[in-house]
């Protein structure tokens, strides 16, 4: 678990380093957590499963394949467009062709650098498929990434890290959720004997 | 409200029954389907949410039934009879099944809602029990309540608002 944590750390680490980046303020990271989870428990860290969000989903394709959340509130969405982009926010609560492109461009640069990090890390080839965004309840987006780990039990294996900008605004979160045969190629690739727990 | 109405809450890969009064709810369905079935003479309701079609692929040591359409109707209907449904009154209703996420061809997992849609069809078409309403497909997620007072199907989303069945 703890070397899980590292990789979300370097991960996260790199994304957060990014995100600044892109705004120009400071953007802390909470420590990454890892936790085995039920699946109602994972949409319950976004405020539970009918919470509206916004979530850019990555396939992750490699040698340690899994899925990959961006998730937002719609407000952090509106704020981060508005800070990032210069296109005009539409006011209501939708989104505009023009937004969606753009959160999912956002989404692919911290992506990114989250995966490639990795990557470096692991030495494992890991690469994003083409971000798909979708606005909805937290449990339906959710539950996509957990498909594959359906096959096997009910818990899930959750790397979540949570950004911060300022005091308590939170601007997004990774969920970084390894296929169950990820594990042993991570664990492997990083020269730790392999146990699920 | 004067009585609280009794509501039992059932999660993902999990079923459940409610009887008499009440409702039985499951929330943020997306590309899994809740399967609801009914007997309306003794207002007994079960509900599965399932998250796969088939338990063909099921690594699992031992397997939830309440996951998989082709295990979940059959142990939801056993269950109901147990508690003295009629094989021939209990309907069924059911929502879900949507692509949450489009992606330019998409493999196998990508179609995963529409085939749970299927799967849940044939198992209800093996064991006769009639599909009385559906409201699956799209790309957006559901949450769903049976009253077993009257059978109703109340489909919240956050597109489309309330629908009932």
């Amino acid at each position: 678990m703890d070397v899980l944590k590292e990789v979300g750390n370097i991960g996260a680490g790199n994304a957060a380093t990014a995100l600044s980046r892109l705004l120009d303020k400071p953007i802390d990271m909470a420590v990454p957590k890892v936790q085995m989870l039920p699946f109602d428990a994972i949409a319950d860290k976004v405020g539970g499963a009918e919470n509206i969000v916004l979530a850019v989903f990555f396939r992750v394709e490699g040698e340690a394949p899994g899925n990959l959340f961006f998730i937002l509130t719609p407000e952090a969405a509106k704020k981060l467009l508005h800070r990032l982009a210069a296109i005009e926010i539409s006011e209501d609560d939708g989104f505009s062709e023009m937004e969606w492109s753009a959160i999912s461009e956002i989404g692919n640069i911290l992506a990114g650098s989250y995966l490639s990090s990795l990557a470096d890390f692991t030495k494992l080839s890991m690469s994003p498929t083409v971000p798909a965004v979708a606005t909805d309840m937290a449990g339906a987006i959710l539950s996509y990434g957990l498909l594959q780990f359906g096959q096997m039990g009910n818990d899930a294996l959750l790397i979540d890290t949570t950004f911060i900008e300022g005091q308590h605004e939170v601007e997004g979160q990774f969920f970084l959720i390894p296929d169950p045969e990820s594990f042993d190629q991570i664990f492997s690739a990083l020269g730790v004997p392999s146990e699920h727990d | 409200m004067i009585e609280e109405q009794p509501i039992v809450k059932v999660g993902m890969a999990e079923m459940g029954t409610i009887r008499s009064h009440g409702l039985i709810r499951t929330t943020g369905l997306g590309s899994c389907v809740g399967l609801t079935l009914f007997d309306p003479e003794l207002h007994l309701a079960g509900l599965a949410h399932v998250m796969l079609p088939s338990s063909d692929i099921a690594k699992e040591g031992s397997l939830n039934l309440a996951k998989y359409a082709d295990t979940a109707i059959p142990a939801l209907y056993q269950q109901l009879l147990q508690m003295g449904a009629s094989a021939r009154r209990l309907v069924a209703k059911m929502a879900g099944g949507a692509q949450m996420f489009a992606f330019a061809g998409g493999n196998d997992t990508m179609r995963i809602g529409p085939r749970n849609v299927e799967s849940c069809k044939a198992c209800l078409d093996g064991l006769g029990i009639p599909l009385l309403g559906e409201d699956t497909g799209g790309n957006f997620g559901r949450t769903i309540e049976l009253d077993c007072q009257t059978g109703i199907l109340f489909i919240r989303s956050v597109q489309m608002g309330i629908k009932e069945l």
